[in-house]
C-alpha cells in the first residue's frame, strides 16, 4: 500500500495515484434486484433476438433446397450445440417470467412495493422450469 | 477510562473510540488531469460521524485542494450527493457507522452529468429537464372565498409523497437509462412533474402530460428502481412514475 498523506500535508502523491487506478472509469453501480432484473432481461433479450434471426433463416432453407436444411439440422445435433440448447431455454425463461413481472410492475397497483418479492419468485419458477428440463435434455444429448 | 483525576465528562468523551478510515476518492482536476484518478486518504473518524465530516476533515487538514458542493449539511438542500461505496446517497446523511469501515469507502461524483471537478458536476442538465415540466402551480380561476385554495386531506395526501425532493439528482444520476441517453428526463424532473399532475388545485397537468407523453419521457423508464432505492428522501419514485404512466394511458384518475 502506498504511503499515505496523513501528516497534515496539502501535497498529494501523484506517483502513487496512478499505480493505485483501480477503475479509471469509476465504480460498478450497485443496483440491487431491479437493476440486475434489467440486465439480464436486456441480455437474454438480445440472446433471443440473434437466436429468432439465424432460427428463420436456417427454417427458410427447407424451402430452398429440403437436402441443404438436413445437413444444417444434423449440424445441431452435437454436445456444444445441446449445451447451447439449455442456454436457450434458460434465456427464454427467464425473459418470459422477468417479462410478466415487469407487466405487474407497471399494470398492477401494488406491483411497485413487491417488486423484489417478485424477481425472487421469478428466479424461484425459473430454477424450477430449468430443474425439470435440464436433467431430461442432458439425457437426450449426451444419452446413448 | 480509569484516570480518576479527569473529570467525568472528559473521561467519557475520551472512551468515544475513533476509527482509522481509508476514504477512496475520484479526483479530477481539468487544469492538470485529462483523466479522473482515485486518491485515497486515511482519516480519524467516530463511528457517528458521516462521510461528509470524513471530506471536510481531508479538506481541512489534508488537501485544501479537494473540491464538492455541501450547503446545509442536513440533508435538506440536495447539494451533496454522491457516489458513495457505488451507490448514490447523500455525504450528509451517511453515518460512518453503517458502512464498513474495515474496507475502503470509495467517493466519486455521481453519474451521468459531465464531471467539472472531484465530486462537483455540471447540474444544468438536470435542472434543464426540471424546468421543462413546469414546476410550479398553473391556475387560470382566481381562489373561491377569499385568497386560500382549499384542499381536502385526501387531495394532499395524493401527491404527498412527491413534495418531498430535494433536488439532489441522486435517483436521476442512478438511473442507467439516464447514463446512456442523457435527453431522458429522469426520474427527478418526473417526480416533480408527478407532484403538480396530482395536485388538484393545478389546471395544467394535460400540458405536463403531454410533455411526458415523449420520446424521452416517461415510457423511457425500465423500472429498474434504482432511483427508489438511490431517493435520500424515501421517495416511491418509481411508483410515481407508474402513476404518470397510467395518467397518460388512462387520464388523470
Amino acid at each position: 500500500m502506498p504511503e499515505k498523506s496523513a501528516g497534515g500535508l496539502a501535497e498529494a502523491q501523484p506517483l502513487d495515484q496512478i499505480k493505485h487506478n483501480p477503475r479509471p472509469g469509476g465504480t460498478l453501480y450497485r443496483g440491487r434486484e431491479g437493476m440486475w432484473s434489467w440486465v439480464l432481461h436486456r441480455i437474454t433479450g438480445v440472446g433471443i433476438f440473434f437466436f429468432l434471426l439465424v432460427h428463420i433463416l436456417d427454417t427458410a432453407l427447407v424451402r430452398l433446397s429440403p437436402e441443404a436444411y438436413n445437413a444444417v439440422m444434423s449440424a445441431y445435433k452435437t454436445p456444444i450445440m445441446g449445451l447451447g440448447e439449455v442456454g436457450l431455454v434458460g434465456a427464454i425463461g427467464f425473459h418470459a417470467l422477468n417479462g410478466l413481472r415487469i407487466i405487474l410492475v407497471d399494470f398492477w397497483s401494488v406491483g411497485t412495493r413487491h417488486q423484489r418479492l417478485l424477481f425472487w419468485l421469478v428466479l424461484g419458477l425459473w430454477v424450477v422450469l430449468m430443474l425439470g428440463f435440464v436433467p431430461r435434455h442432458l439425457m437426450n444429448v449426451f444419452g446413448a | 477510562m480509569s484516570t480518576a483525576t479527569l473529570e467525568g465528562s472528559t473521561a467519557a468523551a475520551e472512551a468515544v473510540q475513533s476509527f482509522t478510515v481509508t476514504v477512496i476518492i475520484r479526483r479530477f482536476d481539468p487544469e492538470v488531469d485529462s483523466e479522473p484518478r482515485w486518491q485515497d486518504f486515511d482519516v480519524e473518524l467516530f463511528a457517528t460521524d458521516r462521510v461528509l465530516d470524513a471530506l471536510h476533515k481531508i479538506k481541512w487538514e489534508q488537501d485544501g485542494s479537494l473540491t464538492f458542493r455541501r450547503s446545509c449539511a442536513h440533508g435538506i438542500c440536495g447539494s451533496d450527493a454522491m457516489r458513495i461505496n457505488g451507490r448514490n446517497r447523500l455525504a450528509c446523511k451517511t453515518l460512518i457507522k453503517d458502512l464498513d469501515i474495515s474496507k475502503p469507502i470509495y467517493v466519486e461524483a455521481i453519474k451521468g452529468l459531465p464531471l467539472e471537478k472531484d465530486l462537483i458536476v455540471d447540474m444544468e442538465p438536470f435542472f434543464d429537464s426540471y424546468k421543462d415540466i413546469q414546476p410550479f402551480l398553473v391556475s387560470s380561476t382566481a381562489p373561491k372565498e377569499g385568497k386560500e385554495r382549499h384542499q381536502s386531506v385526501a387531495e394532499r395526501e395524493r401527491f404527498d409523497d412527491t413534495t418531498k425532493c430535494i433536488l439532489c439528482a441522486a435517483c436521476t444520476s442512478s438511473c442507467p437509462v439516464f447514463w446512456t441517453d442523457g435527453q431522458y428526463f429522469g426520474p427527478a424532473a418526473i417526480v416533480n412533474a408527478h407532484r403538480f399532475i396530482f395536485d388538484s388545485r393545478d389546471e395544467a397537468s394535460e400540458t405536463r402530460l403531454d410533455i411526458l407523453n415523449d420520446k424521452e419521457g416517461v415510457w423511457r423508464c425500465r423500472t429498474t428502481f434504482n432511483c427508489s432505492e438511490a431517493c435520500p428522501r424515501g421517495i416511491q419514485v418509481t411508483k410515481a412514475i407508474a402513476e404518470v404512466k397510467q395518467a397518460i394511458m388512462r387520464g388523470k384518475p
